[in-house]
């Protein structure tokens, strides 16, 4: 089977963050790369300062440095771009799959868009993030010991 | 057809990000709610609590699998993006070769890491 072939991005990083009139899920879809690049960057330098615990090295209860307001901080916006990051990619996996645009119909006017099934969709999985992120916010502001 | 491949192991791995990950934080960053596998006292990050859960070999398998699950998922997603930008075949070939010694890298000192600390905290448990 022939490789699928990509097009030029002509536009180049605005091809990457603009989202046109492609809708609230385009948009969507872009903060989903952005929290998950920052999410990544995040990823690497946690495996280095983890495995330092090796070498008996802990370094994120040792000493005043790590402790600060704005690592706190920090560490609470990770795990609100994890929340978006998990619960919209529950969504793009579902669409990718097919599963949640609805069935196939037959194109009689007035045309009925896909966006019927994937708009509630978007909204239950914002609705189940920003659950998620109350209690995590909950617990960062050590209301839940 | 293989980089449609890529992306399905890139979409599967997100699946199993999801619990594994989910599960970690529920533990390091809902602990205070979840009281999850952190018996001693203080905050789920403290010592003690990582080398109680080091010390258990569910959590020693489940950070290599989510080590190298979470590697995969994050770096092809860089690569993904970073394609999108049109690149010369020459740097394309590049950023797979950097993206994948890093990830091999990374995934080597991770695995040490976990292997090594399960090693710490059963020796630290039999005195």
């Amino acid at each position: 089977m022939a490789e699928i072939r990509r097009h030029d991005n002509r536009l180049g990083l605005w091809g990457w963050l603009g989202g046109g009139r492609w809708g609230v899920e385009r948009y969507a879809y872009i903060l989903h790369r952005l929290t998950g690049l920052g999410i990544l960057l995040y990823f690497l330098i946690h495996i280095v300062v983890t495995s330092l615990r090796a070498a008996g090295i802990y370094l994120w209860v040792e000493g005043e440095f790590l402790h600060q307001p704005i690592f706190r901080f920090g560490e609470f916006l990770v795990f609100a771009a994890f929340a978006y990051h998990a619960f919209n990619g529950v969504r793009l996996v579902l669409v990718e799959l097919g599963i949640a645009v609805g069935r196939p119909i037959e194109p009689v006017y007035p045309y009925r868009t896909s966006l019927n099934v994937q708009r509630p969709l978007l909204i239950i999985m914002m609705i189940l993030a920003a659950a998620f992120l109350v209690a995590g916010g909950y617990d960062f502001l050590g209301l839940g010991k | 057809m293989r980089e449609t491949k890529y992306w399905t192991w890139h979409m599967a791995a997100g699946v199993v990000i999801l619990f594994l990950l989910g599960l970690h934080m529920l533990i390091m960053h809902l602990g205070g709610i979840t009281q999850l596998f952190a018996p001693h006292a203080g905050e789920a990050v403290s010592k003690e609590n990582s080398l109680f859960r080091d010390g258990k070999l569910f959590f020693t398998v489940t950070y290599i699998l989510l080590l190298g699950v979470a590697l995969y998922h994050g770096l092809y997603g860089l690569r993904t993006i970073l394609f999108e930008l049109t690149l010369k075949p020459g740097a394309e070939k590049a950023i797979t070769i950097i993206l994948l010694i890093v990830g091999l890298g990374l995934f080597g000192l991770g695995t040490w890491a976990a292997v090594t600390a399960h090693s710490i905290a059963i020796a630290g448990a039999r005195g």
